[in-house]
């Protein structure tokens, strides 16, 4: 059999497949990092716990209203966004002329508080949300067995990232949006309504995580603690991307994914820490991050 | 902001002043009341398996216990399965006076306290942690470890799976003490029953949730048998991702070496049935345990106990009945002689039944060996298990000899 580092080659594709799918979950929650720090100056660390959200708003709509996996794919982002723009207005939007670390402590502090609640009404084991009758089964792929889960996680998450990067790269919102970033107070005298983008803008971040959150459910137990485990990563891909960065987070998430996936393999040990590790090389060598304008 | 700032200090002052004066008028009172700390997994993947309900199974245990001439007193901390917190709070606690530390999950904080008790000269009983090290070569003076531990899992659980065939293994197991421990127990009983064990992977505790690589690389192995040294959110997620990746359709079977009621539960008989289990307790498995059940449901609301969360239970029950026996006085000077006076004791109770304890610290009780139900099987909530086999507490656990333990030698 064909080996690689004593490795058999099967068994290294799989590996590099499994660590896609991780780095989908990286990309889309980092995206939504990248977009609201870009727009807000805020690290919004409430991030995972709105990720959590996305997943638990999945189970209750299944469990409590009937509602089933595909309407929770639209509802969900849509009714944890609303919560996000809520947030905002009520708390955010007081920061944002003081210094980054308070807008951190803000969101960090208002995850725990959420975490804190779910955790006491559901408990810490999780609950079991199935997977789709459409996309259950799996794939033989000859080098491994692919659940067709995992695959659809794949090509939404990817599809999702390109449309967001579209809509900002691409689309006069998008420019209005790159430009309030630069220079908020004159595309204000332009007659932009820039408190209003902001605000939009936060709420499509946390979309963007109540939207992994649904496509994690099926594979993760659905426990309060499922964000907290994921939001120190997202950040270091964050960082490592360039904060603010649209597509250096989106090729970052998915790339950590990889050697992530492959460090399992080869020192499962340590697959914690490598994304970290390669923070502080990245740190060291570019400050601004891979993707990172210097300033 | 700057009122706003010296209020909260006045009020934080304001609130320890107070707090301060029923202590002080209390330290009379103190002399006559025992006072038992529950240390465990407030807020993390342990939680659901002990946390808030093994707290209130104490309490029950001091309710039922009644006044016997002492007060006693329940107090309750979050060591979030970090050994340096749980180190500063038990260090902390038995310096103002608690008496008794106990549950402690997770077996690297339950090994630190450990030291902490001897060294202090108080009582430690260890219900929450897995590792067989605390009767082992940690085994200490001060220490009684409750219902249940690595090696009995492995003997009950692992010593079924290679019966039914089950002759070749891969270990997934979490990296720090309790998953070293399960993962050696249970390959000394796969290789002593013949069976080979071809590999393990040991996986950072607790930063991962996806087990996906470590399942496909335990399937290449081709191993027949894939034992899970993990425990609560990470054994749940294991089982459920080896379900989606198909690898139990394809006549791998999962030993989940260490499983817990609440881990069913949260898993669905959909995905769990037919899971092979160790636990000393079920609440339906016969009249006492029903009895006991039906007494905690007030305070469990429509959670049933397991034996994490009801060894603290019996485990205090006990304690307590050794207090009365040598006498408050007598038990606030020496750790070590309450802890002897309660091996000296036989135990009973609903929980778990007659018992007894031996000088290694180690408590006997018999381990039931269940089949998680499937769900057509299952007819009310919470009737999960089938009971396959049971091993008799004689028998149960590793013998006296076998553990190295510097008690029993000397």
């Amino acid at each position: 059999m064909d080996e690689l580092f004593g490795i058999p080659l099967p068994l290294l594709f799989g590996q590099l497949l499994l660590g896609l799918i991780n780095g989908a979950f990286y990309a889309m929650l980092s995206l939504g990092l990248a977009v609201i720090f870009g727009l807000l100056n805020v690290i919004n660390f409430t991030h995972g716990a709105q990720f959590m959200m996305g997943a638990f708003a999945a189970w209750m709509l299944l469990n409590w209203f009937g509602v089933n996996y595909w309407f929770a794919l639209i509802l969900v982002p849509i009714i944890i966004g609303a919560t996000g723009i809520v947030l905002e207005k009520l708390m955010i939007s007081r920061l944002y002329k003081l210094d980054h670390l308070y807008g951190l402590l803000l969101t960090f502090g208002i995850g725990l508080v959420i975490e804190g609640v779910f955790r006491n009404e559901f408990g810490s084991s999780g609950l079991p949300y199935r997977i789709p009758p459409e996309l259950s089964g799996a794939w033989d792929l000859g080098f491994m067995f692919m659940p067709v889960y995992r695959g659809w996680v794949v090509v939404f998450a990817a599809a999702v990232c390109l449309a967001t990067w579209l809509v900002i790269e691409k689309t006069r919102l998008g420019a209005n949006l790159r430009a309030a970033t630069e220079n908020p107070a004159l595309v204000q005298a332009f007659g932009i309504n820039v408190p209003r983008m902001v605000t939009l803008t936060y709420g499509a971040g946390v979309a963007l995580a109540a939207l992994g959150g649904v496509l994690a459910a099926p594979i993760y137990s659905v426990n309060p603690q499922m964000g907290s485990n994921l939001i120190i990563v997202v950040f270091a891909v964050v960082v490592i991307g360039g904060m603010g960065s649209i597509l250096g987070s989106v090729i970052t998430g998915f790339g950590l994914g990889i050697i992530e996936g492959l460090t399992k393999v080869f020192y499962p040990e340590a697959s914690a820490t490598v994304i970290f590790v390669i923070m502080i090389i990245v740190l060291l060598a570019r400050p601004a991050g891979l993707f990172g304008r210097t300033a | 902001m700057t009122t706003t700032r010296r209020t909260i200090l006045a009020g934080a002052a304001g609130t320890a002043a107070l707090g301060g004066l029923p202590f002080r008028s209390a330290r009379a009172q103190a002399a006559n009341t025992i006072r038992i700390g529950v240390l465990n997994d407030q807020s993390g993947t342990y939680r659901d398996i002990s946390g808030p309900y093994g707290v209130e199974c104490t309490r029950q245990a001091v309710q039922e216990f009644g006044n016997q001439g002492f007060n006693v007193e329940v107090i309750v901390a979050d060591h979030q399965n970090r050994p340096d917190v749980g180190v500063n709070i038990a260090r902390q606690w038995y310096d103002q006076g608690v008496d008794l530390v106990l549950d402690v999950p997770t077996s690297s904080v339950g090994l630190a306290v450990n030291t902490v008790a001897r060294e202090k000269n108080k009582a430690y009983i260890n219900t929450g942690s897995a590792t067989s090290d605390l009767t082992g070569t940690a085994c200490s003076p001060n220490t009684i470890h409750w219902m249940y531990d690595t090696y009995m899992l492995a003997k009950s659980t692992g010593g079924a799976m290679v019966r039914a065939g089950g002759d070749s293994w891969f270990f997934i197991t979490a990296d720090y003490a309790f998953g070293h421990a399960l993962e050696r127990d249970t390959s000394t009983f796969v290789r002593n029953a013949g069976g080979r064990v071809l590999g393990s992977v040991k996986y950072p505790f607790p930063a991962t949730s996806d087990f996906s690589s470590f399942l496909v690389q335990a399937q290449a192995s081709r191993a027949k048998v894939i034992g899970l040294a993990n425990a609560g959110a990470d054994t749940i997620n294991s089982v459920k991702q080896a379900a989606e990746f198909g690898i139990t359709r394809r006549g791998v079977k999962l030993a989940a070496l260490l499983m817990f009621l609440p881990d069913v539960h949260a898993l669905g008989l959909q995905t769990a049935q037919g899971l092979i289990l160790t636990e000393s307790f079920y609440w339906d498995l016969n009249d006492r345990t029903r009895a006991v059940t039906t007494r905690l449901q007030p305070r469990l609301r429509d959670i049933k106990p397991n034996m994490a969360s009801i060894a603290n239970y019996s485990a205090a029950l006990h304690y307590l009945k050794a207090i009365k026996d040598m006498g408050i006085t007598a038990s606030k000077l020496s750790g070590i002689e309450v802890i002897n006076r309660m091996k000296a004791m036989p135990c009973d109770d609903d929980a778990f039944g007659a018992g007894t304890i031996r000088p290694d610290g180690r408590k006997l009780c018999p381990s039931y060996l269940f089949e998680v139900k499937t769900p057509a099987e299952s007819r009310a909530p919470w009737d999960y298990y089938k009971l396959v086999q049971t091993t008799p507490a004689e028998e149960a656990f590793r013998p006296l000899a076998e553990g190295n333990c510097p008690l029993v030698r000397s």
